[in-house]
């Protein structure tokens, strides 16, 4: 049995999401490679040869390979797949888009989002926005998985020496191409691996009162920022601070909800936070169910007070 | 050109879902089925492609067993110009529904398959990108906006940390994400229309797919329930129990 875990990475940074995969990946048990695919990553390979428990980092680079596009990334996944019994990587945004091209050109199922493993072809999944896992055992020689990062603690950055492999890159299928990439600036940590996330909702009422409440809280704790949809689709936030069911899953040590009433879809994405906090005026509302702390009170006084007294 | 939109119907985004009492799956029976919302996003797009003249037609797709029928109902309602379904009481895993959509696209040449990103029952988040796979096309998933050119599409997707702006080759699977678009609601004339509209009926046999599932589902479950919490009083006792209790601050 050998695994191939695809790293997560901008070109320049391995991001964390691989060390959680991996663990993942150690849960099944065997041989373990990585493939870092991009161009002028090898920045990222030399930190992925550090990786605990892996044996062999397979880099590919190419201009093709850039910006992880689905069509490329999928075929070259594809050309490298007949030497694994399973292909890992994130549910990210990155690994969502790629992975099920991988499946189906290798013409078995993708199990998405796994949140344990039971056994090599047996993982549990959640469905309907969490309310239930399923428990899945896959009958394909290949398995084509990807991880809920948050379920599975991150191995250490170090420990290992894996052998350093260079890969063919292959040629570009030119089906797309990247003209555009807004990243929102921030210095706050990313909210997936964030220890502390303070989230806002409709109840912030509008852009202004979100950053001039949440960002001086935030600050801090030195948290990073989420919301849920309501405050996204009123224009308070941009779109990659969601929470839930189609947004971010994320787990931080505390979780400090303002102004969301806990729609099963929000809770979908902030459910495994070690300790939930929510601060909201109505006491019946659902995200109450949830919290280890709730206070009941209008936010505009609540949140000022509780970031004096920080 | 010709927009092909393949809409789930899937339990109701507002009911709570519960494991059946043997656990063999999710009870569904006696509770609001609806079109998969993302779906509801696809369509509204396909129609308003249609409405500015840039397709010629939309084709609603649903696969599944009869009762999908009145999901292809309101997608007519909707706006799209005629309905397939692919029936079948089989369960259909994504992989299968790649392969049934497949078939369609042969039979239809549509220039621009739309579809939801993610079917918020299964939540896996595969179908477009593997169709788009099997056809050896472009696609650009979690689209928050779209714009059609010459043989080109600019798609604008949600990604982790903002947004991509992609140029994609025509034809194309594009998948939806909750800011493409607001759909609008079915209004009652054009819900009665929509009974006339053609609804065709297909099966997997008469495509040549083979719809097997490949996962096998061997129990579902509650998740690990959370315990209960505590409301305290003010700021002084919450900051109190998250240094002292929980020690996370
Ligand atoms: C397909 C689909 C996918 C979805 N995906 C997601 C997702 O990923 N993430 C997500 O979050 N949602 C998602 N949703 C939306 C979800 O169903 C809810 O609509 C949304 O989470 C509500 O956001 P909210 O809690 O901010 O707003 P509301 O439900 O309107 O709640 C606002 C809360 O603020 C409180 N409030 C108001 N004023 C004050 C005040 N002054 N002080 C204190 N409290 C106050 C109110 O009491 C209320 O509880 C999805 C929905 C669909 C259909
Ligand atoms: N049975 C089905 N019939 C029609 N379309 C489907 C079906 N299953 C999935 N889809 C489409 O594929 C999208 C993604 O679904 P999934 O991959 O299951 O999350 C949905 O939003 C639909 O557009």
């Amino acid at each position: 049995m050998t695994i191939l875990v695809v790293a997560e990475h901008d070109n320049q940074h391995l991001k964390a999401a691989t060390r959680h995969v991996l663990a993942a990946a150690e849960a099944i048990g065997g041989e373990i490679h990585v493939l870092v695919a991009g161009q002028h990553c090898a920045g990222v390979a030399e930190a992925a040869r550090a990786l605990p428990g892996v044996s062999c980092v397979r880099l590919a680079q190419s201009d093709a390979l850039e910006s992880a596009g689905a069509e490329n990334m999928a075929a070259l996944v594809v050309r490298l797949a007949p030497d694994y019994t399973h292909l890992l990587t994130a549910a990210s945004a990155s690994g969502k888009n790629w992975m099920p091209r991988v499946a189906a050109l290798l013409d078995v199922a993708q199990i998405s989002d796994i949140v344990r493993v039971d056994a090599p072809d047996t993982f549990t999944r959640p469905i309907y926005a969490g309310s239930v896992w399923a428990t899945v055992r896959s009958a394909d020689a290949i398995k084509a998985v990807t991880v809920r990062t948050t379920a599975f603690e991150a191995l250490p950055e170090t420990g290992g020496a894996a052998c350093l492999e260079t890969v063919e890159a292959g040629v570009d299928t030119g089906l797309s191409r990247r003209t555009g990439l807004a990243l929102n600036a921030s210095s706050r940590p990313e909210l997936e691996t964030a220890r502390v996330v303070v989230s806002g909702g409709r109840g912030l009422g509008s852009a202004e009162r979100f950053s001039a409440l949440l960002e001086p809280l935030a600050d801090k704790l030195n948290a990073a920022l989420g919301a849920s949809r309501a405050a996204v689709d009123s224009g308070y936030v941009p779109n990659d601070y969601q929470v839930g069911q189609t947004g971010k899953i994320v787990a931080p040590d505390l979780y400090i909800a303002v102004g969301i009433s806990g729609a099963i879809q929000h809770l979908a994405g902030m459910k495994a936070s070690r300790v939930i906090v929510a601060i909201n005026k109505d006491p019946d509302a659902p995200i109450f169910a949830v919290a280890d702390y709730g206070l009941v009170g209008d936010l505009n006084q609540v949140v000022p007070a509780l970031t004096a007294a920080l | 050109m010709k927009v092909l939109v393949p809409v789930k119907r899937v339990l109701d985004y507002n009911i709570k879902a519960r494991p059946k009492a043997d656990a063999s799956g999710v009870e569904l029976a006696g509770l609001k089925m609806s079109m998969n919302p993302f779906d509801e996003i696809a369509m509204e797009a396909a129609i308003r492609f249609k409405e500015g003249g840039q397709a010629s037609e939309v084709i609603a797709v649903s696969c599944g067993p009869q009762a999908n029928q009145e999901t292809l109902r309101t997608a007519l309602a909707l706006g799209a110009d005629r309905a397939v379904l692919v029936e079948t009481e089989v369960e259909l895993q994504p992989l299968a529904v790649a392969k049934l959509l497949k078939a369609l696209v042969a039979r239809e040449q549509p220039g621009l398959v739309i579809c939801g990103k993610q079917a918020i029952d299964d939540d896996a988040n595969q179908t477009g990108q593997m169709l788009s796979a099997l056809l050896g096309w472009s696609q650009a998933t979690f689209a928050s906006r779209i714009e059609l050119g010459e043989g080109t599409a600019l798609v604008t997707r949600e990604i982790d940390g903002g947004l991509e702006t992609l140029s994609i080759r025509l034809p194309a699977v594009v998948s939806t994400d909750l800011r493409l678009n607001e759909p609008r609601y079915a209004t009652l004339p054009n819900i009665m229309k929509a009974k006339k509209k053609p609804l065709e009926t297909l099966t997997p046999e008469s495509l040549g797919v083979d719809i097997a599932p490949r996962l096998t589902l061997l129990k579902v479950a509650e998740p690990p329930a959370r315990q209960g919490g505590i409301k305290v009083d003010d700021v002084a006792q919450l900051l109190d129990k998250l240094k002292n209790e929980a020690k996370v601050i």
